[in-house]
């Protein structure tokens, strides 16, 4: 067990494929649950978010017979701490988990290899390269694309998220306090709603691009992929060495 | 009270107000700016002992719409007394004097009562031809400015335009028309938006200024926090629809006539701090919402290029005339589902073409 650990630590470090063969044991369940409950969570909120900015239909009666906007902005909020607490949680399982937890928080720029193998990944997207690379974590592409459009854009949510929100806790609340400096930035907070907004369909775009390329990476690559996020383990294919 | 020493009250007498008058007058401002109940007593103590602190008024791009404001206060002692303070010195519009006599005022002004005076400014300056698209008495407006600027003790930037810039500064803002805070920078100043301001905000606002002698405290963006820590949203009458989801969804439609909120109509109130909701329009009348019109966001940065102003999104210039948030996310969606969609295609016709083994590997490994 111990040269496994080192060799997955290597492997997400930026050399590879020593590790993957057979079944590695790689997403820990508290990085299971928190994927799952965290998808659950922008889905909650790309909805709501959406009929927030648009307004719904209509509602019949009195006003003090309804509730719904009330509650479709609550769901919002709900979700928005859940989200916000997860990914505090996760950031700190990225130190305690194994060393791939860590992988959608940072891209290894500076280190050539990461790079050419992203090229090797486009090359794969592009039918050019006939056999792709094997993983124990995620590939650079996946990698890259997980960071720009899902970290970035996630603490960007959150960020803009509880600036719009201590606009209705008032301003000597703590969220004014933590994140009232967007305001410094947008003075005009319709700004920031309009920014907002456009953080969720970057958000449709990369849930698109997520599914596809699990789905067809657990088809087409030489590893499972979907089933790896539900049972953690993932199973290569394959043992050769490249 | 020393002979030397002339302060508001010997002026206020002077002009024939009431001591009666002025305790109200007193009463009142503490109340408008919730200074608690010694705060009557505060202000008539200041008024009566400091000296009296002179008040330059200064119109730049402007469509005085905030003096029309001001003018229009709703309690009558308010607006005498505050008027009667500020006409003493000089606001182009309202004083007596005229062409050199009223220049020589500023001029007086700024060596007699020097780092003492407090300058309110209605409208901005240009910057473009040298200042040139706004001259007042032969000078630019942005050279006056400076010049009064240099020796104020604290500036009120008065409405939208010498908070914000407001209309003239809109894209592409042909005249470089610029807020205060754009062009002095070493003076504090207190922003007191709105197109225009409320009456009672502006009164209220100055007699803190003149009676304490320096600014009331302000919000991240410079302004009065008394007047502008909460949007219009926060205390409109109809918030009880917004929550109930019951919109107006066209200016003729029933739920017009049953007065729901107007968001679906574009209404702005959730992010525009100012103080219409509470303090309200002409004698506390109404105000823009109430009349069945959704607020337009006039308090707010750039709200003049914020439209369409009857639509919930803001359209997004980079993107062309009529697009918003939600038509470039869905064009954006669309075309990569598409783009997947033709992926996908090519994927399974490849490896159809090269059978079920045909990922490259010797897949000894076969699993499912
Ligand atoms: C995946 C993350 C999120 C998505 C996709 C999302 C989506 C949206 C959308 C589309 C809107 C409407 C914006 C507009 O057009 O005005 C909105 C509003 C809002 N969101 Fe989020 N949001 C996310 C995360 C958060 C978080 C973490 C918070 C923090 C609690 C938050 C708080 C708010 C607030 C306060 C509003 C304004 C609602 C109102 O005042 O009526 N959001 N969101
Ligand atoms: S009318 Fe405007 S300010 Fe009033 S509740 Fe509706 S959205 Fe808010």
């Amino acid at each position: 067990m111990p040269e496994a650990a080192s060799l997955i630590a290597a492997d997400a470090v930026g050399t590879d494929s020593e590790a993957a063969c057979g079944v590695v044991y790689v997403y820990e369940a508290p990085v299971r649950f928190w994927h799952w409950i965290n998808a659950l969570a922008i889905l909650v909120l790309g909805v709501t978010g959406y009929f927030i900015g648009r307004g719904i239909p209509t509602m019949p009666g009195e006003a003090s017979a309804n509730f719904l906007f009330g509650y479709i902005r609550f769901a919002h909020f709900a979700a928005g701490y859940i989200l916000t607490v997860g990914f505090l949680l996760r950031i700190y399982w990225a130190f305690v988990g194994k060393p791939h937890a860590a992988q959608i928080f940072y891209v290894p720029v500076w280190r050539k290899s990461w790079w050419s193998e992203v090229w090797q990944e486009i090359l794969w997207y592009a039918f050019v390269v006939k056999r792709p690379k094997k993983y124990v974590g995620h590939n650079p592409l996946a990698q890259l694309v997980m960071f720009v459009m899902y970290t970035l854009i996630t603490v960007f949510m959150i960020v803009t998220g509880f600036a719009l929100y201590s606009q209705g806790e008032g301003s000597d609340s703590w969220q004014h306090k933590l994140f009232g400096w967007v305001f410094a930035i947008w003075p005009d907070s319709q700004d920031v709603r309009t920014w907002h907004h456009l953080g969720l369909w970057v958000i449709v775009v990369f849930a698109i691009i997520h599914i596809y390329s699990s789905i067809r990476e657990d088809i087409a690559s030489r590893q499972t992929i979907v089933s790896t996020m539900i049972s953690g383990e993932r199973i290569f294919r394959d043992d050769q060495r490249d | 009270m020393g002979a030397d020493i002339e302060t508001f009250y010997d002026v206020i007498r002077r002009q024939g107000v009431t001591r009666r008058s002025f305790v109200k007058f007193c009463s009142l401002t503490a109340t408008s700016l919730g200074l608690g109940s010694m705060g009557a007593s505060t202000i008539a103590h200041a008024l009566e002992t400091k000296p009296r602190v002179p008040v330059i008024w200064l119109h730049g791009l402007e469509c005085t719409c905030c003096s029309e404001s001001f003018i229009r206060s709703a309690h009558p002692l308010v607006k005498d007394v505050v008027l009667s303070m500020i006409s003493l010195d000089y606001d182009d519009t309202i004083m007596a004097a005229a062409g050199h006599q009223a220049e020589a005022i500023l001029a007086e002004t700024k060596a007699k009562y020097k780092g003492r005076y407090i300058l309110a400014v209605e409208g901005n300056p240009p910057l473009n031809e040298d200042g040139m698209y706004c001259i007042v008495g032969g000078q630019p407006f942005v050279e006056k400015l400076k010049w009064m600027a240099a020796d104020a003790a604290a500036i009120i930037a008065w409405g939208t335009c010498a908070s914000w810039g407001c209309v003239q500064a809109a894209r592409p803002n042909p005249t470089r028309a610029t807020p205060i805070d754009g062009v002095i920078k070493d003076k504090p100043i207190i922003k007191v938006p709105g197109c225009p301001p409320i009456a009672e905000v502006m009164t209220a606002v100055v007699t803190y200024v003149i009676t304490f002698g320096h600014l009331p405290e302000l919000d991240r963006q410079g302004r009065p926090k008394m007047f502008y820590s909460q949007r219009i949203h926060d205390k409109c009458y109809r918030r009880a629809h917004f929550d109930a989801g019951q919109f107006v969804e066209a200016w003729d439609d029933e739920g017009a006539r049953k007065g729901y909120c107007l968001y679906k109509m574009g209404c702005r109130g959730p992010t525009t701090y100012n103080a219409c909701s509470t303090v309200r329009w002409n004698n506390g009348v109404s105000y823009p919402i109430q009349s069945g019109h959704p607020c337009i966001g006039c308090a707010e940065d750039n709200f003049w290029d914020k439209g369409p102003f009857y639509s919930r999104l803001t359209n997004i210039k980079q993107f062309g005339i009529e697009k918003n948030a939600d038509t470039v996310g869905m064009a954006a969606a669309g075309v990569v589902g598409a783009a997947v969609v033709a992926h996908a295609a090519v994927t399974a016709a490849k490896r159809v073409a090269r059978g079920r083994n045909g990922n490259g590997s010797s897949n000894d490994k076969q699993t499912g």
